[in-house]
């Protein structure tokens, strides 16, 4: 997998979102003990339901932008700043996250 | 117990390039000894953070190819050679065994599957997508569980296929595992049909009826996952079944 | 800063004396978006000015044509650290638009179709500072790099150059935009590096 993070594109820009939800990882595994690609979140725009791996990222930005994959609303925002991560979530209704051993 | 911040959360290190061995002409695993792995499963990622002299840094992530525990404690990680490529030809032509590179992980806990699962199971790659899949595949045989398996590969030459060796070994030491290859741009001698792209009758043939209520994992380029994922829930599979991986390009 | 890797050069870049710190030269345009290139038929574009008592002034794309326009060659840099030198544009700068518009505000809120947004202080939209241009190196501007039209406003990190752009909402205080409420500084100073919230 190659998944290409806050990075110049390595090839033409496609009209299409190139990554998901899991190219978030490892930026929010940098600030949470626990892993919010598995945890569910319901859109704002549309209540559509599902594990935040699933959301849809376009083609590199300034940070990560994860869409609805049913609707295309923003629901997360990822920036990564050098001592920093800025997680804003105000797309998304709320989080469910599971706890260990679920 | 990874080795983590006292928070529990992850950080960037070091990890050293133990071996490299090429499994195409463009693409290379790469074998690290990474101090105090905490174990993963089959599907997760790093990340790869390569920093100039000049301060000028890249990243990209890679899935893990090994499965754990592995037989030398290492972690495989198998890259494709992109040509315009900014760190993958970094990771294929230059790097060399005794160089460290800077990787987090491992992450990424919903592209994975558990030995747990009882469920058939159903793998479609497109091109360097087969990585995790692959780390399924050999974790299912670390692990010696059952759950039948099906890959459906799809890669634009047969000199594109990877582990197309170790593919062949598994298929012919397990009757579990079965593998179907769907060639896009040229296909081996006395192939039955012309290149062409995964399409319904590839996957209705040789992948699982929905009633079997197999756990499908589908990775590629974000129009390969789009297409095999459109196709699966027309076939009547539960989408809730159906986990994917979207990584940069076309396919 | 982490370990260096051995014979890692990345993508063609030079650190040239002069640019912003932090920045390194391309010699590419990277197209960078948060979403889909939205698809504007010229004959649905406008661009309106809204003051902050809701008064409104706007132009169809015929009438945006028939405005002066001008030709400027500028640097620009991208928060992602790539800087690209001696950029060639057309188009209507910001004075003219806002020429006739009664308005006390001191900030504004810069719109695009798709919904994107940034946040501008009016005194940096004017004295010959920021363009709607529509024109990139002698070429219409292609929608992956924001065409019909996009805000340019070089002095400033390039996503304050809102692609796709649609209007100026005038007002008295100032409010984050869509990336500056995602972590992105409010500002955006090169030459002071404010990327990001707090720098």
């Amino acid at each position: 997998m190659t998944a290409q993070t806050d990075r110049v594109p390595d090839g033409p820009a496609l009209d299409r979102p190139v990554l998901d939800g899991n190219a978030m990882a490892g930026d929010l595994r940098e600030i949470f003990a626990v892993d919010v690609t598995v945890a569910r979140y319901m859109c704002a725009g549309c209540t559509h339901t599902d594990a935040v791996a699933t959301l849809v990222v376009w083609h590199q930005s300034p940070g990560l932008v994860a869409r609805c994959p049913n609707c295309s609303d923003v629901v997360l925002r990822v920036v990564r700043a050098p001592d920093r991560v800025y997680l804003d979530l105000r797309g998304s209704v709320r989080l469910e996250v599971p706890l260990e051993g679920s | 117990m990874a080795r983590t911040a006292v928070s529990g959360r992850l950080i960037w290190r070091a990890a050293t390039v133990a071996a490299a061995h090429w499994e195409t002409p463009t693409a290379r695993t790469l074998v690290l000894d990474v101090p105090d792995w905490p174990g993963h499963l089959p599907g997760q990622h790093v990340d790869v953070r390569l920093t100039a002299e000049d301060g000028y840094r890249a990243q990209r992530s890679y899935s893990i190819a090994s499965a754990w525990p592995h037989p030398e404690g290492k972690v495989e990680l198998t890259v494709q050679r992109l040509d315009d490529g900014e760190v993958s030809p970094y990771l294929t032509d230059t790097v060399e065994p005794g160089d460290q590179i800077e990787l987090r992980g491992p992450v990424g806990g919903w592209f994975v599957w558990r030995d747990t699962q009882p469920a058939p199971v159903l793998l479609i790659g497109g091109g360097s997508g087969v990585v995790p899949l692959m780390a399924m595949v050999r974790a299912r045989a670390t692990a010696g569980t059952k759950q039948p398996f099906r890959l459906i590969y799809s890669a634009r030459t047969p000199e594109d296929v990877l582990y197309a060796d170790e593919l062949r070994r598994r298929v012919r030491d397990d009757a579990g595992l079965d593998i179907h290859y769907v060639y896009t741009r040229k296909t081996p001698d006395n192939w039955p049909s012309a290149p062409k792209r995964i399409d319904v009758a590839a996957l209705n043939t040789y992948g699982w009826p929905p009633d079997f209520a197999p756990d499908c994992f589908v990775c590629g380029p974000t129009t390969f996952v789009e297409a095999a994922a459109d196709i699966l829930v027309a076939l009547g599979h539960d989408p809730r079944r159906i986990r994917t991986e979207r990584f940069g390009g076309t396919s | 800063m982490g370990i260096i890797s051995r014979g890692f050069g990345g993508r063609r870049r030079e650190s040239v004396p002069g640019l912003p710190p932090g920045q390194y030269l391309t010699h590419d345009f990277p197209v960078l978006s948060a979403g889909p290139t939205p698809r504007i038929p010229l004959d649905r574009w406008r661009f309106t000015v809204t003051t902050e008592t809701g008064e409104k002034k706007s132009w169809n794309w015929t009438e945006f044509q028939a405005l002066p326009a001008e030709d400027v060659t500028v640097d620009i840099h991208c928060v992602t650290k790539w800087s690209k030198l001696g950029t060639t544009w057309r188009g209507v700068s910001l004075d003219t638009l806002l020429a006739d518009v009664e308005s006390s505000a001191d900030y504004t809120m810069v719109h695009s179709f798709g919904g994107y947004t940034t946040n501008v202080p009016m005194e940096d939209l004017l004295d010959g500072k920021a363009w709607v241009a529509y024109k990139f190196d002698g070429e219409d501007l292609e929608p992956e790099h924001g065409g019909p039209a996009r805000l340019l406003i070089p002095h400033l990190y390039f996503w304050k150059s809102a692609k796709w752009v649609n209007g100026v909402q005038l007002m008295p205080d100032d409010e984050p935009g869509f990336w500056e409420a995602a972590g992105y500084h409010m500002y955006g100073d090169p030459w002071r590096e404010q990327r990001y919230q707090g720098d």
